[in-house]
């Protein structure tokens, strides 16, 4: 699987993303976010976590105005794969490519720490390596993780199966305990908790492991 | 020429902030403070003729996330 990771000013996950991905057998490249596109061949876009354009105006917003944005959306049309983390999720909902929006913490403080999310569907490249009801143990880090959409677009996801991950205990106010979500072709992964974070034994555990597992699984296959 | 946009949070969509607001409020003694709503409100330095459409068009395009955000403009 051939892998870009796109670097913003500002992204501070983009080689936590590169070290996963390639632990899971991924050609990567780093991508720059005045880059206009992508090489031809890139089967998944990942945009990292991070402080885009120091959050300003809100998370995310100048970052998907930024030509390689425009260029990941392209990559999304074609049914292309991409998987947001942390700011990345928050990338993802400004774009459009997922639905919602992500506000400010109910409790309005930062929060850095390990959190347990259920597994709510396996249906996914993103999830076939868990079974549905597994807890993993990702850690969160963020201050603008509080998932809100409408109750139509709620009843959508819920109806479609497109909730992949809730918080077993919602740190953020987050809407249903939404953690993460799929597009509606389920080929768009967006999560507030980092997946990346949790791929090596020696810092904050392997629960990750298997999503970036199947992903490549996928493509093995293919 | 100039305009200013207000962008607030929709009806309905809980504001964390104005909630920490309100609360700071009461601590000081002010009372009878139901409810606040925190927003943003953004200056835009323009070239003559530019038109309130175009104001509009920058809103939904950026200045405003029309999931959670309503936008007024203010032509001046």
């Amino acid at each position: 699987m051939r892998a870009a990771v796109i670097v913003f000013p500002g992204s501070n996950c983009d080689r936590d993303m590169a070290v996963a991905l390639k632990a899971a057998g991924a050609d990567v490249t780093m991508v720059w976010h005045k880059d206009a596109a992508l090489s031809d061949n890139v089967d998944l876009v990942a945009v990292p976590g991070g402080f885009s354009f120091g959050d300003y105006l809100r998370c995310g917003a100048i970052a998907a105005q930024s030509p390689i944005c425009k260029a990941l959306v392209a990559h999304v049309e074609r049914g292309g794969y991409a998987l947001g983390v942390c700011n990345g999720f928050q990338v993802l909902t400004e774009t459009g490519l997922l639905p919602g929006a992500l506000m400010r913490n109910a409790g309005l403080k930062f929060i850095c720490k390990t959190v347990d999310l259920k597994v709510e569907t396996s249906v996914s490249a993103f999830t076939e390596g868990y079974n549905a009801g597994d807890i993993v143990g990702f850690p969160v880090a963020h201050h603008d993780g509080n998932y809100t959409a409408d109750a139509e677009t709620l009843a959508t996801l819920e109806g479609e199966d497109r909730i992949a991950f809730r918080y077993t205990d919602n740190p953020n106010g987050s809407l249903a305990d939404i953690a993460g979500l799929l597009s509606e072709n389920r080929r768009v992964l967006g999560l507030m908790p980092h997946p990346e974070r949790a791929v090596d034994a020696g810092h904050g555990g392997t629960d990750g492991q298997a999503l970036f597992r199947g992903l490549l699984g996928q493509f093995a296959q293919a | 020429m100039k305009a200013r946009v207000h962008v607030m949070l929709k009806n309905g969509v809980l504001d964390p902030q104005g909630e920490a607001v309100r609360h700071a409020l009461g601590t000081l003694g002010f009372e009878g403070v139901s409810g606040v709503r925190q927003g943003k409100v953004i200056e835009l330095d323009l070239a003559d003729g530019t038109t309130e459409d175009t104001v509009k068009d920058m809103c939904e395009k950026l200045l405003a996330n029309t999931v959670i955000e309503s936008y007024q403009v203010e032509m001046l």
